[in-house]
């Protein structure tokens, strides 16, 4: 494959995306408004306008849309590659994708028949209102959930992961030294401590740090000063891609809302507010399901934390609206998730009558909670929480729901973590496994939530600093590692899993920086 | 005997854990009242008789009590605010910078304590300056209760007509203490986070007024109202919504044992940091140290600065939209008892760090002590303001700095121990 062509097609791609665009029509504007300026001449107009839109910024705007872009989508494989491809290219991946797939939906199924609970229903007038008056408080609301349940549970998700098995692989070697011990049983590459050094370099010792040189003992002189002094201008410029390239030495509290909004290339759009109170109507129209099951998860979830719970009518209002938001269906594309489809009561089949049940596609919210809390410390208002959160989830969430062999997927994160620790504590590895505690199965719920829930708040936000630095969740792994390695003492006195649980039962002390510094960077391998 | 003789030998009234364990683990000796004590935790009414002309007693030089004699110039609604007014006059007459008012008369520095009036004494004043604005909203607190009883709202000068009739009586009415009444102005626009509504409840430790030495515990924390708030008038009978207290709210359908409605500072740190950024909330936290050092400064003078005494008070603030603290009360017997399990070990320790200050080393005191604890047993403990330190340092600095008040020194980033010193200003 020539790299032309697949620059070429790059680029097809982006342009089809972004025509149509309200970029694209803003451009057009400002193009057409430039016409009037005395600086914009005929004879050379293309130039003259041109350089009319790069220096009132709109080119840094282009610039920004064009990088986003890049990140979220990955690039085409091929040009004769089938969709599904790009989805997963990995045949049994998809297979299994789609068999957890089935089974979450025959669940919901049943949980509707069961209670004679249609999937989704008009809302009377009176109950409309009634929403309506209460839209800011939905948390005071104390609906009768006993009788829904989760459609499933972390643990059920990784006993899936754990059955994946690749058909084409023969394993039929010996036991050995080389033998993987942990739960993953798939042949996924995963990166090594030299890689992951040189893809986190800006973690290494001596590049400074938020997280570590910004602690009391350290005068503002050495690093964060500076470090400030240089954020701010990342965000005068209003530059995307410097912003990411910034964010890995971590945010400055004060200026971390804007860099995140920056890098997702989020900006305060009057069309965007219209499109979350069109989607605030549609949850007040209508009654879904899938409400009562996010109402049941922020209850168990995030009404008890100790951070969170004072943001929990933020959740309800993110959280319904997300399930309205048929838009975020594009991300399916490169997902190797498939929404389910829902059929007209009589129509079963017939595609005219197919519609994504429900809107956006997504059905299990208990891992999503406590991912949109954090965000509740950086927007207050919804609007721009809400657009934070879905971007967040179409580029880095949704591949910790899903069976992929995306290096950010969940099953490659989980084979990272395993491999990590096996190849550097393999000793605490042996011992865990003896004793019934396999790794995986602590550090599971820790890495599919994201740590959200676990680590203090600031410590959560530095690290998804370093997610959106560099665009991809296998830190998540190498933390859940390091975790590991800084308990590591105590747990090799445990005897049982539950003890082993005891031990990393609590994170919340942990400093997250110096934690992945020492591990990375500080240990002998 | 003999054995016995070198521990301190503690009594109380008050049957907390988090006190009696603090006690057994210093190895100290429980004793009885009548007997020679050397440590008194004592609830206020004891303090009362302990100085009272008739029932008093004089304390020898190695028995320590946790309240000073008359605490109640700061704790008593009335008294504080009484105390305050006449502070900021005084400044005023010495021609003070920091008794500056601004175009509408209001004091730029000393301005913390909402408009307050005592009822019924000062009824008529009220009146008037209710008139000023007829759609204010007014709390009703009584002066000698704690834990939010008897406090109510009112938005009508109708809704205390008898307040207004015992001030017109000509005879003598006799007021005992219980039927006196503060009204202030209430904050109706108070910060709200995720839509609802919090005060901040932090631990001040005052081992001398005179000079003023006085410590803040780092680990203070925002108690959350469980219902969300609205201004509206036909919620103002919904003690839920406006009243924090932790005794208030454990009884609203909403409460969660598990958290308690509470978040620790440095989480309201971060969050204003992240939201509204780091100069202004840097401001804030200044801004409240500062409100507490002057409360403090106000009672001073006739505060009974008894060598025998310490106090730890609760500090009750409420911060406005605009970023502005406000200073609701002050409580002399702040709660022991703990809602969760992580605020039984934040009382514990609160218990812990008071105690490794007031009673050095953990043996018998005495209380001639110069009251100066070395910096190692602080704990979360930070020096708030040492009065000895700030004027050996010269006092026309603290007037200079505080008009030049700058924010982010070091020293105020309070929860890590880099400094011991909270204050930008002296």
């Amino acid at each position: 494959l020539e790299p032309d062509s697949g620059l070429s097609l790059t680029i097809a791609r982006i342009v089809q995306r972004l025509q149509g665009s309200s970029l694209h029509s803003q451009l057009e504007r400002q193009a057409r408004v430039s016409l009037h300026k005395p600086e914009i001449k005929l004879e050379s107009l293309k130039e003259d306008i041109k350089d009319f839109l790069k220096t009132s910024g709109w080119e840094k705007k282009l610039q920004n849309a064009v990088y986003s872009e890049l990140n979220v989508f990955p690039s085409p494989c091929h040009p004769a590659a089938p969709p599904e491809h790009m989805k997963e290219p990995l045949a049994y991946m998809r297979k299994a994708q789609g068999s957890w797939e089935k089974r979450i939906l025959k669940s919901l199924n049943s949980m509707c028949t069961e209670l004679s609970i249609p999937l989704a229903q008009k809302r009377p007038v009176n109950e409309q209102k009634e929403l309506l008056n209460k839209w800011n408080e939905m948390g005071t609301d104390e609906p009768d959930l006993s009788l829904f349940r989760p459609v499933y549970a972390p643990k059920d998700f990784l006993e899936v992961l754990m059955n994946l098995r690749n058909p084409n692989y023969d394993s039929g070697e010996q036991p050995s030294f080389r033998t993987h011990l942990g739960l993953i049983q798939v042949p996924l590459k995963v990166k090594d401590i030299p890689e992951l050094k040189e893809d986190f370099s800006e973690l290494g010792l001596t590049t400074g740090q938020l997280g570590i040189d910004d602690s009391a003992q350290v005068p503002p002189e050495f690093f964060e000063n500076e470090h400030v002094r240089v954020g701010q201008k990342v965000l005068a410029e209003q530059d995307s891609a410097a912003a990411q390239q910034y964010v890995r030495q971590g945010c400055p509290t004060a200026l971390r809302a804007d860099l995140w909004a920056l890098i997702l290339n989020i900006s305060n759009q009057p069309e965007d507010i219209l499109y979350y109170e069109q989607l605030k109507s549609n949850v007040i129209q209508h009654d879904l399901l899938v409400d009562s099951l996010i109402y049941k998860d922020v209850k168990l979830t995030a009404s008890n934390d100790d951070y969170y719970f004072v943001f929990e009518d933020y959740l309800y209002q993110v959280l319904l609206c997300f399930s309205r938001d048929t838009s975020v269906l594009e991300h399916f594309t490169y997902s190797s998730a498939t929404p389910p489809k829902s059929y007209i009561r009589g129509k079963l089949g017939m595609e005219e009558y197919a519609v994504f049940y429900p809107p956006n596609g997504k059905i299990n919210y208990n891992s999503f909670i406590l991912p949109v809390a954090p965000l509740c410390f950086l927007y207050h208002e919804p609007p721009k929480l809400y657009q934070i959160f879905r971007e967040m989830y179409v580029r880095f969430f949704f591949r910790l729901h899903s069976i992929s062999s995306h290096p950010s997927g969940i099953v490659s994160l989980c084979l990272l973590f395993e491999t990590l620790l096996q190849t550097h504590l393999p000793q605490l590895f042996y011992h865990l496994r003896e004793i019934g505690a396999q790794p995986l199965r602590i550090s599971f719920k820790w890495m599919v939530r994201a740590f959200s829930g676990y680590l203090a708040t600031d410590q959560l936000l530095l690290l998804w600093d370093r997610i959106l630095g560099y665009n991809s969740l296998e830190i998540l792994a190498v933390l859940a590692a390091a975790v590991f390695a800084f308990r590591a003492v105590n747990l090799m006195e445990v005897t049982s899993l539950a003890a082993a649980e005891a031990v990393l039962a609590d994170l919340s002390t942990l400093k997250v920086m110096p934690l992945l510094q020492i591990f990375l960077f500080a240990t002998v391998t | 005997w003999r054995i016995m003789a070198g521990k301190v030998k503690w009594v109380t009234d008050i049957e907390k854990s988090v006190l009696i364990n603090n006690f057994e683990k210093r190895g100290w000796i429980q004793v009885a009242e009548n007997e020679d004590w050397n440590f008194y935790w004592m609830s206020v009414q004891t303090i009362r008789n302990v100085f009272s002309v008739e029932t008093g007693y004089r304390l020898s030089d190695d028995q320590i009590v946790n309240h000073f004699p008359n605490h109640y110039e700061l704790t008593r609604k009335d008294l504080m605010v009484k105390n305050i007014k006449r502070y900021r006059k005084e400044l005023e007459k010495e021609g003070s910078p920091l008794a500056e008012k601004d175009e509408n008369g209001k004091y730029i520095y000393l301005d913390f304590v909402p408009v307050t009036f005592m009822l019924p004494a000062d009824y008529n004043l009220f009146v008037e300056e209710f008139r000023k604005n007829p759609s204010s909203t007014w709390i009703m607190k009584p002066c000698g209760k704690a834990q939010g009883k008897g406090i109510f709202l009112i938005n009508k000068l109708s809704q205390i007509k008898k307040w207004s009739r015992d001030s017109k009586t000509s005879s003598f009415v006799s007021q005992s203490s219980k039927e006196a009444y503060v009204i202030s102005l209430y904050i109706n626009n108070p910060l709200l986070i995720g839509g609802k509504k919090f005060d901040l409840r932090l631990y001040v430790l005052v081992s001398t007024y005179r000079p003023l030495r006085c410590y803040m515990y780092k680990l203070g924390f925002c108690r959350f109202c469980t219902v969300k708030y609205t201004p509206s008038t036909s919620e103002l009978d919904n003690m839920f919504v406006h009243l924090t207290n932790v005794a208030i709210q454990k009884h609203g359908d909403d409460y969660n044992h598990i958290h308690g409605g509470k978040w620790t500072v440095s989480n309201l740190r971060l969050y204003l940091e992240s939201t509204r950024g780091k100069e202004v909330t840097n401001k804030l936290f200044d801004e409240i140290h500062w409100i507490i050092v002057q409360s403090l400064k106000a009672v001073a003078p006739v505060m009974n600065n008894d060598k025998h005494c310490f106090e730890c008070y609760g500090y009750d603030i409420i911060i406005d939209d605009k970023l502005k603290p406000w200073l609701i009360e002050v409580n002399a017997s702040p709660s022991l008892t703990s809602s969760t399990a992580n605020d039984r070990i934040l009382k514990y320790n609160l218990i812990n760090d008071t105690l490794n200050i007031a009673v050095p080393n953990g043996e018998i005191p005495d209380c001639k002590w110069n009251k100066s604890p070395p910096k190692e047993v602080l704990g979360n403990y930070e020096v708030l303001y040492d009065e000895e330190m700030a004027q050996s340092d010269g006092h026309d600095r603290e007037l200079r700095s505080r008009s030049g008040q700058s924010t982010g020194v070091k020293g105020n980033r309070g929860r890590d121990s880099g400094k011991p010193v909270l204050t930008t200003w002296k």
